[in-house]
């Protein structure tokens, strides 16, 4: 069957302002949308910068708006859209590099700016052995630890949008990672952090990531999660 | 304008091994970290399945039984003293993971979670044991997070999307590498007095991969145009249960779970190939019993696919059948929802890829290139070797994928990759920095970027009658038809032949984009050309070895031979020529035996 794909271009040392360009494909209904942007490489422009590894919606390298809604290139298939003509423009509100390329540093730095990592600086087991955390305990954060960073969500959210310094949905889950993980000794000094300015009040509920999320995190959720605990001071259980 | 940096350590790629290595290295020495990927984009975070060690949380179990399945899945090829090394080091690798921060899978104990894996068995019984301790179905995705959480913690510094074209050796020792800076097209030399490669495989020459596009092998390629040698490529792992058509992994942790593999008749076939351990027998002994299945006419539907079965009932079936018990001697009896906890990614996959639910119907797989078991010869501590007689080269290390210690041999057991990671990255990680403070800073060549630089012209001079993606794809469909699960002399001759075509065609490469700024066509086919040069010493390499051994398997010579090929074999790039050599195995106390599962 014929697609057209409709592609944000921009290159950098060349044009002064993006342009759309369109490709006329042939295409299977099974096809990843990865896939069509290799198709516009072999076909027609093998100089269509875009991000990609590892092909299966696990490395978070291909996160770009597709018809408008933010979505992993490697986990949309062409059978999944029913418009004829598929529109592919970069991820919104972080700067354009080239194409489909966005710098994603200010992204990380949103990241970093959580301490993501485990704190606790409590002995190990005198056993050498591992620390112990029943299963109920491990269930607690289990899906904030499905995050891959793509970005989908925080470059959906109308507040990150709005205010560039808002941590946004990403950084939050990563911090509710953390916060719930009964291993972890640092809850005060998150909550701190989440409840600053550039924090989780800044959330308006919009849903919108709970939509973008590849991995099926219930975002709005663990985001509530994180303002309740402000609330009670410690992580609500 | 090519700018410089100094380090003491520099650390290429930023996977499992890599971050392993700047963790270790940075704590003495002052270390940089370069990778084309953005570390959390690594292939670490594709592994599913688990990482093997003898903690022994359900059951018995001896870091000796691994290290004698790990010596009996190589096939004997594995350097035992250094596969013993990496199974006792196994188990504080893993706790080490633990105290990191890694949220394993829990058992009703609070203990790490351990599930069973192909070709790990107690050694008295020769049944499954549980020894994969794993994170759900995302264990790399964890590893890869929570090493990455540890380098964010320790400020650790990265070169982030810098893609290395080079390495430095300079009066006989690593002097640096050359990298081009993505965002803005420039060069860079770092000048560094221990380099440690850790770059990753190289699956992306065959046409069905479960390997990730920047699989290109360039650590091993870059090597090898400065005069090293690659260890055993012709070992390289198809997996049984990829995707159809699309490649992508389904781990075994899913047999290990309980699925079976069924043929076009209905029928669980591994039961005839491997009476014991049946589907779940070493990944060659699975590929090799799927395809000849198939060419036997049981694919399903006469198709070149099978099915892999984990609804509950089938799974219920054939455990009952197994006399498959639970750790506390109950009969295993699993439900719907018990399986989609533990495998919540694969059902993921097979709902979008497939609009298959794996609990409601079977999963259409097949073989899929995996997993490179040769690469950069190294020794335990991630030194790399320059000839058979085993002479360091001073300074220069390899870790994980891209390197060849050898703990996998012919054939690598599942979970001994993320060990293989944490391990030999620790180790490479502490002996650089150690060496680096050890010594001064080497001089750095005359004209440091030049051969880079020279590299990436070439691709601009070319006429432009030939094309990437045309010729990626033959390369891609003749390493699979010919360098595949099976050989024959004649497939081999056939391939060096084309692949040496194909290395003439690729002259004629022209790069359109004229840009500095995020030239990815330059880069992609900069890779292919990496993966032409690989191809060819892989082919080479396997037209050389009359015998079948692990992954490397023969129809015109179907046994093991181990008077003759008991030998790692050693390949130099020479121009258009490959030049072979050979070094015996390390043996310990495990003589080579026949292999049966
Ligand atoms: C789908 C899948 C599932 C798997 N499951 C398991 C499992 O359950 N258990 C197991 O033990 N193994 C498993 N494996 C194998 C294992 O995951 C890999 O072998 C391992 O993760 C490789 O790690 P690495 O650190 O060597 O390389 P990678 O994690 O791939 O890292 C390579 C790094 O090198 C960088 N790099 C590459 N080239 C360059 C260059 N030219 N310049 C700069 N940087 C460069 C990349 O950016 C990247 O950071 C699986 C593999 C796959 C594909």
């Amino acid at each position: 069957m014929k697609r057209t794909l409709r592609i944000f271009r921009f290159h950098p040392e060349q044009d002064t302002r993006p342009h759309y360009a369109t490709y006329s494909l042939e295409v299977q209904p099974t096809d990843r949308v990865l896939d069509l942007l290799e198709q516009v490489r072999a076909e027609y422009d093998p100089g269509l910068a875009y991000r990609r590894s590892c092909a299966h919606g696990v490395c978070g390298s291909d996160a770009m708006r597709i018809n408008g809604r933010n979505a992993l290139a490697c986990k949309v298939l062409v059978q999944d859209l029913s418009t004829p003509v598929v529109t592919i423009e970069p991820l919104l509100g972080l700067p354009l590099i080239k194409d489909l390329v966005v710098d994603m540093e200010p992204f990380f730095a949103h990241y970093r700016a959580v301490l993501p990592y485990l704190i606790n600086d409590e002995p190990l087991p005198a056993d050498g052995r591992e620390r112990l955390q029943t299963a109920a305990e491990r269930d607690r954060f289990d899906e904030t630890t499905r995050c891959i960073l793509c970005a989908a969500c925080t470059t959906s959210c109308p507040s990150f949008w709005a205010n560039g310094q808002y941590l946004g949905p990403a950084a939050l889950v990563t911090a509710h990672r953390f916060l719930f993980d009964s291993r972890d000794r640092a809850a005060p000094q998150r909550l701190q952090i989440l409840s600053a300015r550039s924090g989780v009040w800044l959330c308006r509920t919009a849903f919108n990531c709970t939509e973008a999320c590849p991995r099926e995190i219930h975002i709005t959720r663990a985001i509530a999660e994180i303002k309740q605990s402000i609330l009670k001071g410690r992580p609500a259980v | 304008m090519t700018q410089f940096h100094t380090y003491e350590v520099l650390v290429i790629g930023a996977g499992g091994a890599g971050l392993m290595a700047a963790l270790n290295a940075a704590q003495t020495a002052k270390t940089a970290v370069l990778s084309k990927l953005h570390p959390l984009r690594s292939h670490t975070g594709a592994a599913q399945g688990g990482i093997g060690a003898a903690l022994g949380n359900l059951e018995e179990d001896h870091w000796e039984w691994h290290a004698y399945d790990t010596i009996k899945g190589s096939d004997y090829l594995g350097d035992q003293d250094a596969i013993e090394f990496m199974c006792a080091e196994a188990v504080q690798a893993v706790y080490d993971l633990e105290h990191f921060g890694l949220p394993f899978s829990r058992t009703t104990d609070g203990r790490i979670a351990q599930r069973p894996f192909g070709g790990h068995t107690n050694n008295v019984t020769g049944k499954p044991v549980r020894r994969s301790c794993y994170a759900a179905d995302r264990t790399g995705h964890m590893i890869l997070q929570t090493l990455y959480q540890q380098c964010v913690r320790h400020q650790t510094e990265f070169y982030n999307e810098f893609e290395v074209l080079d390495l430095l050796i300079e009066g006989g020792r690593a002097a640096g590498a050359v990298a081009v800076e993505l965002a803005t097209g420039e060069l860079h030399v770092f000048r560094a007095a221990a380099v440690i490669l850790a770059t990753g495989g190289h699956g992306r020459m065959w046409e069905i991969t479960s390997n990730a596009y920047a699989y290109t092998g360039d650590g091993v390629a870059v090597a090898v145009r400065r005069g090293l040698p690659a260890e055993d490529l012709e070992f390289f792992q198809f997996h049984p249960t990829g995707i159809y058509k699309l490649g992508i992994l389904i781990t075994e942790a899913v047999r290990g779970e309980g699925g079976v593999l069924i043929n076009g008749k209905g029928e669980r076939f591994m039961p005839h190939y491997a009476p014991r351990i049946k589907d779940l027998a070493s990944r060659d002994v699975v590929s090799r019993s799927m395809y000849l299945e198939m060419r036997a006419g049981h694919g399903i539907q006469g198709e070149r696919y099978l099915y892999l079965d984990v609804r509950p009932e089938t799974v219920n079936r054939y455990a009952a059948e197994d006399g498959r018990t639970r750790p506390d001697g109950s009969p295993y009896r699993v439900t719907a929802d018990e399986i989609l906890a533990k495998i919540p990614d694969i059902a993921d996959f097979c709902r979008t890829y497939l609009g298959v639910d794996p609990v409601l119907q079977p999963i259409p797989v097949q073989p899929t290139a995996h997993y490179a078991m040769g690469g950069i010869p190294t020794n335990v501590y991630g030194q790399v070797l320059q000839n058979a007689a085993g002479d360091v080269l001073p300074g220069l290390y390899a870790v994980g994928e891209c390197a060849c210690v050898s703990v996998h041999g012919a054939n690598r057991l599942g979970t001994n990759s993320l060990v293989d990671l944490i391990v030999f990255g620790k180790h490479a990680g502490r002996h650089a920095a150690q060496a680096a403070k050890g010594s001064d800073l080497p001089p750095l060549p005359a004209d440091a970027e030049g051969f880079a630089r020279q590299q990436i012209e070439q691709l601009r001079i070319g006429s432009g009658k030939e094309t990437v993606a045309a010729l990626g794809k033959e390369l891609r469909a003749l390493m699979f038809d010919a360098v595949g699960v099976f050989r024959t002399q004649d497939s081999l001759d056939y391939a060096v032949e084309k692949i040496g075509e194909l290395r003439q065609r690729y002259r004629q490469v022209r790069v359109q984009d004229p840009g500095r700024i995020f030239n990815q066509e330059m880069l992609t086919a900069w890779e292919l050309g990496n993966l032409l040069d690989l191809a060819l010493l892989t082919a080479r390499a396997a037209a050389a070895r009359t015998e079948s051994r692990g992954a490397h398997a023969r129809e015109d010579y179907p046994r093991r031979d181990d008077a003759a090929w008991l030998r790692h074999s050693l390949a130099w790039l020479e121009g258009d020529a490959v030049r072979l050599d050979y070094k015996p195995v390390t043996i310990t106390r495990y003589p080579p035996k026949e292999r049966t599962y």
